[in-house]
């Protein structure tokens, strides 16, 4: 998304580069499936879509 | 998205129809109560499922007694307070550590890390970590703890306020409340503790347990399905949070909390004594224990300030039936902590609600 | 400019005497061009085509003085014209008043002025008076600047909360939370690395076309401190009408929502500098957005939402993404540090 925060991996020693992970309090608190993820990011993405018609709509 | 939405509605409908009567789904946690409140969740729920709001706001919950020793502990002089942000405004009998500022050594972490770094920095003083939340926080105060204790880090002890949310739902349904139809179990903390934790509660009290995550169509989709389970008359443990939620959840941040902390009987604001609810610092790593290096302990005491925070916590009245909320109580000048808190319930009412306003 | 040997500011710079001559004269004088100034009297003495003014004033206590997309400087230049420009005027001139914490360095001092020189040059308004005085270490945090700005009103416009009624739109000229994002990624307790940049741009150059080329702008403002949020609320609780606003329809930039998602802040409480929220009549809508999106500061503006009867008490109501309801209330409280 453009940002990046520091998070220690303590609690999850399996975690490597490129896995999408669960941020609390500074620490990775579990591995998310890029499937998983990316149902949550394209659910986003069709909440975005939602409003842009309602913007062409009533704009 | 919408035809989601319209499915758990439904789904709700239905169940308002087979029971016949209102349905009080509570949930246990800050983050859903921020959530529903910010997307207006309430309003697109069917008017009889209400949604009750609990004990799930660490800071809420935790005891005046706790918030006037980290204030004592903050006078002194050869000491820094670390902690998360929202406890710097939580009022204690005389003033918080906001107000203190200028004659106490506060610093907000994001992070326990942070806290613990801050001990290296400076070794002329001991640095106070306030650990305060549930199940979700406590592994990270673990792993600085014996990080401490590995690196020899003297200077650093922890004041532990965790506090563990199974016993409190337990807690809430002992009390012959059976105001409550069901409960929406807290997502982070299930990453840790595993959504099998809350079997207890649906084995023991006959009450689904559906686990979600925060975004809004997680609340509503959980939502849903508990009202599906108790409109066909069943009580089972769920989860919607299958992207982050197993069922036995993160053994090794398990294992960290088993091996600092032992389980001990603590107080919760509104809920009096709970046994087996908080989380104590063992022996073995005792002098990073902050109440037994200051030899200062909780005694819970009568609130008389009127604030009615704790049967809000509860469920049992709403943040408007309180005799000082929008008046005397404020974010600006809050009387408990359940208005000062960014998740507690009082704050978000104030918030986000419709209400009448107290004309000036 | 080379700076002087001490490199630093000393006390003594804001004395009065020798070393603040040198200061102003060598230093600070060279970066402006204005004749005005030109000669240091003690008041600018200006002519103006009208005798419809506008005059604000503003201080920034920024922090830190450096962020990305600009400065304090660039901040206190862009700020006062902003304050004319939704007022309904013509920029034309601002005063600059510096105190100075004694041991900033020149570099950095330099550094500023440059930025201002350069803001105000962009947006064709002089510095034409100012004053410079030093503290001693510790009474000030590095720079603190103070601005006054007068500007000529555009003919024929009126601006204000009575012109309002039920039936207006609500434009917001594009994305929110930019500024206080990016100013809080580089507080030292938060840090956190970010693509994120300031908005901080100066906008009298689009208001003035908006006010130019339409009659249906009844209000404006900029939603500074206290973000999107607080200035709506101003406006309902001024106008004494309540406002109708849907959460789909205000731009964000993702980034700035998943940062204020990880702190848990609220996006229409974060502060915005080059942004502003206008009222329009209904039938001016369109060409107003039309104004907007072809104007390089305006790219994402959008109409979120409308003024409304005000029921019992007048209040600002959004309809979240979901469908739901919720109020927007005046944000409280200090949940962002200083900002501008």
């Amino acid at each position: 998304m453009g940002n990046r925060f520091g998070a220690k991996t303590t609690l999850l020693p399996d975690a490597g580069p490129g896995d999408i992970v669960l941020v609390h309090a500074g620490f990775a608190i579990q591995i998310i499936a890029e499937e998983e993820a990316k149902k949550t990011w394209q659910l986003i993405a069709e909440i975005d879509e939602f409003s842009d018609t309602q913007n062409r709509v009533s704009g | 998205m919408l035809e989601r939405i319209y499915k758990a509605q439904q789904m709700m409908d239905g169940a308002c129809k087979a029971l016949g009567r209102q349905i009080n789904i509570m949930e246990v946690c800050g983050t859903h109560t921020v959530s529903i409140f910010r997307n207006g969740i309430r309003t697109v729920l069917p008017k009889a499922i209400k949604l009750l709001s609990g004990p799930g706001c660490p800071v809420c919950v935790t005891d005046q007694s706790y918030i006037d020793i980290v204030l004592e502990l903050a006078q002194r002089d050869d000491c820094i307070i670390a902690t998360y942000g929202d406890m710097i405004r939580v009022p204690g009998g005389a003033g918080s550590l906001e107000t203190r500022k200028s004659t106490a050594d506060v610093r907000v972490v994001l992070s326990s890390e942070d806290a613990l770094q801050l001990a290296k920095d400076n070794p002329d003083k001991t640095v106070v970590f306030i650990a305060v939340g549930f199940e979700t926080t406590a592994p990270a105060t673990a792993v600085v703890i014996k990080e401490a204790a590995e690196r020899d880090i003297e200077n650093f002890c922890v004041l532990s306020g965790h506090k563990l949310v199974v016993p409190a739902m337990r807690a809430l349904l002992s009390e012959k409340n059976d105001r409550i139809d069901a409960f929406l179990c807290p997502g982070h903390v299930a990453v840790i503790i595993g959504y099998g934790a809350f079997g207890q509660i649906v084995d023991e009290f006959s009450r689904p347990c559906v686990v979600a995550g925060f975004e809004p169509m997680q609340i509503i989709e959980g939502l849903g399905e508990i009202a599906r389970q108790l409109g066909e008359g069943r009580a089972e443990l769920g989860s919607v949070y299958t992207a982050a939620v197993t069922e036995e959840g993160n053994t090794v941040a398990q294992r960290l909390i088993a091996e600092c902390f032992d389980c001990a009987d603590g107080y919760w604001r509104g809920l009096g004594e709970i046994k087996k609810s908080t989380l104590k610092v063992k022996d073995k790593f005792e002098q990073f224990d902050a109440f037994r290096r200051f030899d200062v302990t909780e005694t819970p005491t009568e609130d008389t300030s009127g604030c009615r925070c704790g049967e809000v916590l509860c469920g049992l009245i709403e943040p408007s039936q309180c005799r000082l909320f929008a008046a005397a109580c404020t974010p600006e000048t809050p009387v408990g902590p359940c208005m000062v808190s960014s998740e507690g319930v009082c704050a978000a009412w104030f918030k986000y609600s419709r209400r009448k306003e107290k004309r000036k | 400019m080379t700076p002087p040997a001490e490199k630093t500011i000393l006390l003594a710079h804001g004395g009065g005497g020798k070393l603040t001559e040198e200061l102003i004269r060598n230093y600070i004088l060279p970066k402006f061009k204005s004749p005005a100034l030109a000669s240091l009297p003690d008041a600018a003495a200006m002519n103006l085509d009208s005798t419809s003014l506008a005059f604000t004033t503003d201080s920034y206590v920024v922090k830190p003085l450096f962020f990305n997309g600009g400065d304090i400087g660039k901040l206190a230049v862009c700020g006062t014209i902003n304050d004319l420009a939704v007022a309904g005027a013509k920029p034309v001139a601002l005063s600059l008043s510096l105190i100075i914490e004694e041991g900033l360095e020149f570099s950095v001092l330099e550094r500023i002025l440059d930025s201002i020189a350069r803001a105000a040059d962009e947006s064709n308004v002089e510095i034409v008076t100012g004053d410079t005085k030093t503290v001693e270490a510790g009474a000030a945090d590095q720079l603190f600047i103070n601005t006054a700005g007068i500007g000529t009103m555009l003919d024929g416009v009126e601006l204000g909360f009575e012109r309002i009624s039920a039936g207006d739109k609500i434009l917001l000229s594009g994305t929110i939370g930019d500024h206080g994002m990016t100013v809080i990624s580089q507080r030292k307790d938060i840090r956190f690395q970010t693509q994120l940049k300031s908005d901080c741009a100066a906008l009298a150059g689009l208001t003035g076309e908006l006010l130019e080329k339409t009659a249906g702008v009844k209000f404006m403002r900029d939603p500074t401190r206290g973000g999107l949020a607080a200035t709506l609320n101003e406006i309902s609780g001024q106008a004494l009408l309540s406002i109708q606003i849907n959460e789909p329809d205000i731009p964000i930039n993702p980034t700035v929502q998943a940062g204020a998602d990880m702190l848990g802040f609220d996006v229409l409480n974060i502060a915005n500098e080059g942004k502003f929220v206008a009222v329009v009549a209904p039938d001016a809508a369109g060409a107003c957005l039309d104004i907007c999106r072809n104007h390089p500061l305006g790219k994402n503006a959008s109409l979120i939402g409308e003024i409304t009867e005000p029921g019992d008490v007048a209040m600002v109501e959004m309809t979240t993404k979901i469908g739901g309801k919720r109020i927007v209330r005046m944000p409280y409280g200090r949940e962002l540090p200083r900002i501008c």
